[in-house]
């Protein structure tokens, strides 16, 4: 009788979606998320650079006490370039500290391996008149809290880095003696590593870095440290 | 929502996300963040706050337009803009502080993938204006929230003795190192479950006496 | 970093950091299909040839990505790749193995929101591996997805003609089981890690 008394109608069925209309939807909201993102990362690209530097340099300023201003540079077969320019192939970054009088106080720089739970990433100071390393600090790790962690606090483990040997053979082309860690208790030679008794995968991941940054920077960076001599 | 059942109240609609349909303990979905991200309080509130952004900002975008996608590419569509929400909130983390950053690490792009985010759109967002849908939103993202937070809490407290790093117990505590580690997220939430479920068991218990008592008059 | 060898990434993939067990990723299907150990076995593997297929693609993706600093399109990008072959997939397999594609359901199209998945692009990205070494990883990422699966899904067989108290049933069991099995897997830690 009345239409009310019926069951609810199945709407009828429309025009099967065109092409034209699944690609113009599409197209419609590619753009409007494309808007999106671009404003998003222009807006916020200032912030996350300088966050990027203002951690970088504490870092650097903390495994090199005394220094004030910081440069980082690249060292290739070509010389060293200032980072702000292009990256030349193979080039090894590395950051130049300055005292206040504008004295080269030392160089930093990254090294990474794969420790137990992710990778390791340790930054090291380099100490270019003693050719040893002569400062260690952690950039990023997620080991094992009360195991792993205690690269970060163990005495012992942080005296290896008061002057570890890192001197180039005469032709300077490779390091004298690559970087090793060693078992808790046994080493000898000032460019081995006391691992940490309990967390050698650690202490392991931290030597590897260490070693395969140096071998790859300081046979680049060393013929040319008079380049850096002041701030330039 | 069963059709047939009454349009929500706007509170009902807020609060389902966070008792009835709680995304972690009652669906169990998003475990992934939910169990990598939860080893400290604060790192569990960034990452609820990070998800309830997407969740909001989505489910407003979907029901906008709601009327003029087609449904053959409406999954499609819903990808493409929760991964530009993702994007999004992935800068803003960077620019607010690169230390919770580097924390939440792949998991603040790994949100995109969260089954809590395409199941709201495809089930609320799409189907509601935008009112109803960003209110429904906040509710999950609330309950999200709250669920990796007690996660959070819980394995802190335990594991490291700290909350939001603030230390409980002081320099003698022994931390039951477990509780960050792997593991310890699997028990952690398996033991909230267990204690979720308790409760709701108690309380279909306490009311079922009742309904049979209804049952029996008619 | 990248003096990795082959059998290191595999090694320590599968085991000592298992995707499921100790870097909490694909966790979804972990709890919802590990209940029978015969839909266990398919969802795995067809989880590995997608893995595979999006490990593929996010090293050209993230190669086309970096040539024309477009960076911040990486994730939509890798995302929306992974849709796409996860439905390549789904009828690959509906024409050529149509009982196993109705034994798989609805778990088939939920690939794509494995979280595994996306995080084998991601990690692979993050590390810097090479063509080769992503390859390794995305395998060795499946079999570890794999792996826990199977051993998940036996016990979870065996327990169900236990006697277990109605709290404890489905999912809390299932995370304490994990637990243990995430427990017995820090074994293998430091496999694979270096010299």
């Amino acid at each position: 009788m009345s239409g009310e008394s019926r069951p609810m109608a199945t709407p009828p069925a429309g025009p099967a979606t065109t092409s034209t209309a699944m690609i113009a939807t599409l197209g419609l909201v590619a753009t409007l998320c494309g808007i999106l993102i671009v404003s998003a990362y222009q807006g916020t690209l200032e912030a996350v650079s300088a966050n990027k530097r203002i951690v970088l340099e504490r870092a650097v300023f903390r495994v090199i006490p005394g220094a004030v201003r910081m440069k980082s540079f690249y060292a290739s077969s070509a010389g060293i370039v200032p980072a702000e320019g292009p990256q030349p192939k193979e080039g090894v970054l590395f950051h130049a500290a300055y005292d206040q009088a504008g004295q080269l106080k030392g160089i930093a720089a990254e090294g990474a391996a794969a420790g137990y739970a992710d990778v390791v990433r340790v930054l090291y100071a380099y100490d270019p008149a003693r050719q040893a390393i002569v400062g260690f600090g952690v950039v990023a790790m997620r080991e094992t809290p009360g195991i792993g962690d205690k690269i970060l606090t163990d005495p012992a483990f942080l005296k290896n880095f008061e002057a570890l040997d890192v001197s180039l053979t005469a032709d300077m082309k490779t390091l004298a003696n690559a970087v090793k860690t060693v078992k808790h208790g046994s080493k000898t030679q000032p460019w081995q590593i006391d691992a940490i008794s309990g967390a050698t995968v650690t202490s392991k991941a931290v030597g590897k870095g260490i070693n395969d940054s140096a071998q790859r920077l300081l046979p680049l960076l060393v013929p040319n440290l008079g380049r850096l001599e002041t701030a330039g | 929502m069963i059709p047939g059942q009454h349009e929500l109240t706007p509170m009902e609609n807020f609060m389902e996300g966070i008792w009835k349909q709680n995304p972690i303990f009652v669906m169990v979905l998003g475990m992934c963040p939910a169990l990598a991200v939860t080893v400290s309080a604060r790192n569990a509130i960034a990452m609820g706050v990070a998800t309830t952004f997407v969740l909001v900002c989505s489910a407003l975008l979907v029901s906008l337009i709601r009327k003029l996608v087609p449904k053959e590419v409406r999954i499609a569509t819903y990808i493409v803009i929760i991964a530009t929400f993702v994007t999004v909130v992935d800068y803003l983390i960077a620019a607010i502080s690169l230390e919770v950053y580097e924390a939440l690490g792949a998991f603040i792009q790994l949100i995109v993938v969260n089954c809590i985010i395409l199941g709201r759109a495809e089930a609320h967002a799409s189907k509601h204006g935008p009112v109803p849908a960003v209110t429904n939103a906040l509710g999950m993202g609330l309950g999200f929230s709250l669920g990796l937070f007690a996660l959070g809490s819980v394995r802190e407290i335990l594991g490291a003795g700290k909350l939001f790093g603030f230390s409980l117990f002081g320099p003698d505590f022994q931390p039951w190192v477990v509780m960050v580690l792997p593991p310890g997220g699997f028990f952690v939430l398996g033991a909230w479950l267990l204690l979720f479920n308790w409760l709701r068991n108690r309380k279909s218990a306490e009311a079922a006496p009742a309904a049979g008592a209804k049952g029996q008059r008619t | 970093m990248n003096g990795i060898s082959l059998g290191q990434i595999f090694v320590s993939t599968v085991l000592a950091n298992n995707f499921v067990l100790a870097m909490f990723l694909g966790l979804c299907p972990f709890l919802g299909v590990s209940a029978r150990l015969g839909t266990a076995v398919p969802m795995g593997a067809a989880t590995t040839f997608v893995m595979l297929v999006a490990s593929l693609c996010a090293y050209g993706l993230n190669v086309l990505v970096t040539t024309f600093e477009l960076e911040f399109l990486r994730l939509i990008s890798y995302i929306v790749v992974i849709a796409a072959a996860v439905q390549l997939v789904e009828m690959f397999m509906k024409r050529h193995s149509p009982a196993l594609f109705r034994a798989l359901g609805i778990y088939l199209p939920l690939i794509t929101t494995n979280c595994a998945v996306l995080g084998v692009a991601l990690f692979q990205t993050a590390r810097e591996y090479s063509f080769l070494q992503a390859l390794t990883f995305a395998v060795g990422a499946g079999a570890g997805f794999t792996l826990a699966l199977t051993l998940m899904a036996s016990l979870r067989e065996r327990l169900n003609l236990a006697t277990v108290p109605n709290v404890v049933q489905g999912t809390a069991l299932a995370l304490m089981l994990a637990g243990l099995l995430s427990l017995t897997f820090m074994g293998f830690a430091g496999l694979g890690a270096g010299e």
